[in-house]
Parts: structure tokens; sequence; C-alpha cells
């Protein structure tokens, strides 16, 4: 009898993963076929390096690379900023905050993770952007710099979270050692706990970033959307705002077009999740 | 022999269920209503269909969005039955036997921070800002801040409308290219230094709408044609070529008081 409920189980599990796998194929399939025509019709070189981008004008005109540089520039500023602090406070609630501290405080991260990004959004456009113009005498704040903000807080809860969860897996009698050896706390921590838990870490400033160069809404809501080159005061605009802003009016080979750069997103995040995969199996080794 | 039996009873049974409640749906009006043209008129074409397709059930409504110039001509040519164009007809067109009636009027106003001193523009002005040859509001009368120029994106039907009116199409240097009217309006009141553009309907106290050459925008300086930054939605028809009686029935429906309110509510101004 228990025989046969474990293999109807194994059948749901079976189908589950399967269930996954077929998302991830469809999508693949789906982007790579819909947005090859367009990169055909533009050409690849002029498509990715070309700076102006114009979609509707009468000579239209279909280049992407401030979109990509954009991207780039945006995710690595929120990830030089999000990442310290998040692995600080991380190192700081694992190590050496009181119990009742440490609760409260992974209580209001995992708050700042639920807030949808339409909020950081709205929030950055009306406070941030603002504060920006005022703070730096800018004619006007929705710029490269706001959206760096938005996105380094918003980096911030996967990179506490993960890293906190492998801070805290490392065995004790590691740092017991380091301890007994003469070493003080500060030195035990950074030089011993945090190179075991150095997987936990690379995978939180995976997720971080994933979670920056995906993010659309928020940064469209505080960056101006103006397909400049990218200056960290200027109006710009992501490779996810790029095809959100157009996408609900477009139509013919803009359409298309916009579908190429979905792909060159997809190919960006998965060329990111090898390296630092690769980064990270090579930690373990 | 049995289960025969009963299969075919059942399938009888089905059948005249079928044709009766098709028989009932049959009230209104039947066939197709094509509709061909003008990306900017989406939203009040869409809401219109959607009202008049509520009513008559059997009807096959199709809006193609090609653009006001392929809509005119594929009114002309027969493809479609009724032809969407945010521009008047040319003379040239009105030769080829087609017929214009406005259904409403697109009136975009050009909206300013309320503490931001420039109460008026010329069209000139308006389009000099957006092409970058006025960058500081003191060319205009106002305090010595640079131009904060807010646009909406490529595609919007109010860009499309905006530039074609102020002769500033794919020339406009904008500050901030943003995707709703909502958007606009927050920021040009955070902003006490930009400038944006919104479709009349949607603009609240929140910010200030200049007055255009001296014309306050509403719907009265819209209709009475005194407001310049405005244009049609027109309904094209052949002249010569009646119409079949699905597409009479949506002109008859478009052009009553009863769609009135759909078409505000599309944020245009009905004609009176």
């Amino acid at each position: 009898m228990s025989k046969t409920a474990d293999k109807i189980m194994q059948g749901v599990f079976l189908l589950c993963g399967v269930i996954t796998i077929a998302c991830v194929f469809v999508i693949t399939v789906y982007l790579i076929i819909s947005g090859l025509p367009a990169i055909r019709e533009i050409g690849l070189i002029e498509f990715l390096s070309g700076k102006e981008w114009a979609s509707t004008a009468e000579n239209p005109e279909f280049g992407i690379l401030p979109f990509i540089l954009t991207s780039i520039y945006g995710t690595l500023g929120a990830i030089i900023l999000g990442v310290p602090i998040g692995f600080f406070t991380a190192v700081y609630l694992s190590k050496f905050a009181p119990v009742p501290v440490k609760k409260t405080v992974g209580f209001v991260v995992s708050l700042l993770a639920s807030i949808p990004s339409v909020v950081y959004g709205l929030v950055g456009m009306l406070v941030l952007v603002p504060f920006v113009r005022k703070a730096f005498g800018l004619p006007d704040g929705a710029t490269l710099f706001a959206a760096i903000i938005v996105l380094a807080i918003m980096i911030l809860p996967s990179i506490i979270n993960v890293s906190l969860t492998s801070l805290d897996a490392v065995p004790k009698k590691y740092e017991h050692g380091a301890l007994a050896l003469g070493a003080t706390e500060c030195e035990t921590y950074l030089k011993v706990s945090v190179p075991a838990a150095k997987s936990g870490i690379i995978a939180s400033v995976v997720l971080g970033t994933g979670r920056a160069i995906g993010e659309a809404m928020a940064v469209m809501m505080v960056a101006g959307n103006v397909a400049n080159m990218p200056k960290l005061f200027g109006s710009v605009r992501f490779l996810t705002t790029a095809v959100a802003s157009e996408m609900s009016y477009s139509s013919g080979l803009q359409q298309k077009a916009l579908f190429s750069i979905a792909l060159v997103l997809f190919v960006f995040i998965m060329l990111i999740n090898m390296i630092l995969r690769k980064v990270m199996s090579g930690g373990e080794k | 022999m049995k289960k025969k039996l009963f299969a075919l009873a059942l399938t009888a049974v089905l059948v005249i269920g079928c044709l009766t409640a098709c028989g009932q749906k049959a009230e209104g009006v039947s066939g197709k209503v094509a509709t061909d043209g003008s990306t900017s008129m989406e939203k009040v074409i869409g809401s219109l269909g959607e009202a008049f397709t509520a009513e008559n059930e059997d009807v096959d409504f199709t809006y193609n969005p090609t653009g006001s110039g392929s809509g005119i001509s594929s009114a002309a040519n027969g493809t479609c039955d009724i032809g969407l164009s945010s521009r008047y007809l040319k003379d040239e067109e009105k030769e080829q036997g087609l017929e214009e009636t406005v259904l409403a009027y697109d009136g975009i106003a050009v909206i300013v921070n309320t503490a931001n001193g420039v109460n008026d523009l010329s069209l000139q002005q308006i389009a000099d800002i957006y092409t970058g040859k006025i960058t500081n509001w003191k060319e205009v009368g106002g305090a010595d801040a640079e131009i904060v120029v807010i646009g909406r994106e490529a595609g919007s039907g109010t860009r499309d409308g905006f530039e074609s009116i102020t002769g500033t199409e794919d020339a406009c240097k904008l500050r901030q290219e943003l995707t709703s009217t909502g958007d606009v309006i927050a920021t040009v009141k955070s902003n006490e230094n930009a400038i944006g553009y919104a479709s009349l309907a949607s603009v609240d106290e929140t910010v200030k709408a200049v007055t255009v050459d001296g014309v306050a925008p509403s719907a009265e300086t819209v209709l009475d044609g005194t407001y310049a930054i405005q244009r049609p939605f027109m309904l094209i028809t052949k002249a010569d070529t009646k119409l079949s009686d699905a597409a009479q029935a949506f002109m008859d429906y478009a052009l009553s008081d009863e769609a009135k309110s759909v078409i505000e509510g599309a944020g245009v101004v009905p004609v009176e």
C-alpha cells in the first residue's frame, strides 16, 4: 500500500519538476524566436553598439548601447553601495547582536523584502527624486544616481538574509578554536567565520545582482527614462524599462526590437549567473 | 443500442437548446465592423467598441491601429468600414469621395508647477522649449532656472498629438520620459521647474495648465477651436457607398448622446 503511495508521490514530484523546467524552456525558446527577427533586420552590431534609440521616428534608430551601459552601471552601483551595508549588517546580526535586536532587525529586513517594487518606485519618485534634486543642485532629480540608491535598498534584504543564514551555519567550534588561540572577536569573525561562509555570501551577491538588473518598475519611476548615454546625474533608461515603457503601444519593428532587448537582458542574466556560479564552485574546492 | 438511442436523444436536445439560445440572442444588429487608423484613437474607439458590442453581441468589432494615413486610405479602398483619423482630410483625400465626421476633440494641456510664475506661453515658445532652443524659464518671463522638460514614451497617443501639433516630431529633447499621465502630473507637481503635457481631462488642481497664446484650455475653448493644442478625432467614410447595417449602427451609436459619457471617459471632448 505504502509502496503505491510512494510511486504516486514520486510521480507528483516529477510532474512539478517537469513543469518548472518546461517553463524555463518555453520562455527561452519564445524569447529567442521572437527576439531574433529584429536583430536580423537591424544587424547585431548596429543593434548592440548603436547609441541612438528613436523607435517611432520617421527614420527609426534602434541602438541599445545606452540601455546596456545603464543597466551595467546601475547594477554595479547598487552592488557597490548595497553589498558592504548588507554584508556588515549580516555579520553584526549573526555574531554581535543580542537576540532581541537580531529578531527585530530580522523582522524589519523581511518586511523590506516584501515591499512591492512599485512602492519603492513611488517613495523614490516622491521623496528621493526631489531630495537628490535639492541636495546636488540639479534641475531634476530623476537620475541614474537615484535609481542606484533605490536598487541598493532593494537588494539589501536578499544580501542580508542569505549571508546571515550562511554565517549562522558556520560551526561554533571554528570560532571557539580561533578565540582560544588568542584571536580577537573581530579577527575571528572576519578571518574565520566569513571565509567559512564565503559561498553563501557570494550567493547573496548573485541574488542581489539578479534582482538589481531585472528590476523594472521601481527604476522606471526614478530614472527619467530618456535614452541617453549614462551619466551619474543624467536621465537614463535601463534595459528593463526600455521594454516596459514602450511595450504597451508598440507595433511592427519597434515591438520586435523590444523582444530583442528582452533577449539581450536574458543573456545578461544567464551570463551573470554562470560567472558567479563558477566563482562559487571555485571557492568550495 | 440503448446507449446509441440515448446519445442521439441527447444530441437532439442539445441541438434544439442551442438553436433556441442562438435565436434568443439575435436581437441587435449582426455582422462585422472593421475600423482602421489612428493609434491615438485606440482608447476612445476601444471603449466605444466595447460598449457597442456589449449591447450587440453578434457584432464582430475590430480595430487595427495603423495610423491616420493608412486608416484614411483603407477607408478609401474599402478594406475597412470606418477609417479613423486624428487629422482633417486633405483636399485630395476629399476628392476621392471620402467624408469626415468629427467624433471628438483631443485637447492637450501644457502643465507647469503651481509655484511657477509663468502663466502664458505661445505655441512657438512651447515648441522651442521642447526642442531645446529655450532652456531657461527666464527666457519666457519666469525665474532664472533650467527648464525640466517632461514628455511621454514613444508610441503614446498624447505624445504623438502634442508633437504633431507643435511641430516637434522626433526633435524633442526631454529630461524625463514617463509612461503615464499620472506620472507626468506627479512629477510636475514635485518639481517647480518642470513642464509637461497631459490630456485635458486628466489635469487637476495640483498642477497649473498654462494658457496657450492667451487661451485657457477647457472643453469650451477646445470645441470652439480657440485653444491651439487640440486635434480632431474623426470617423472617415465613403460618401457614395452605403455602410453595412452593423457599421451604420456603430456610427449612430458613436455619435449619440448615450456614447458621450463613454467618450469623456476616454479622456477626450465629445462634439456637441
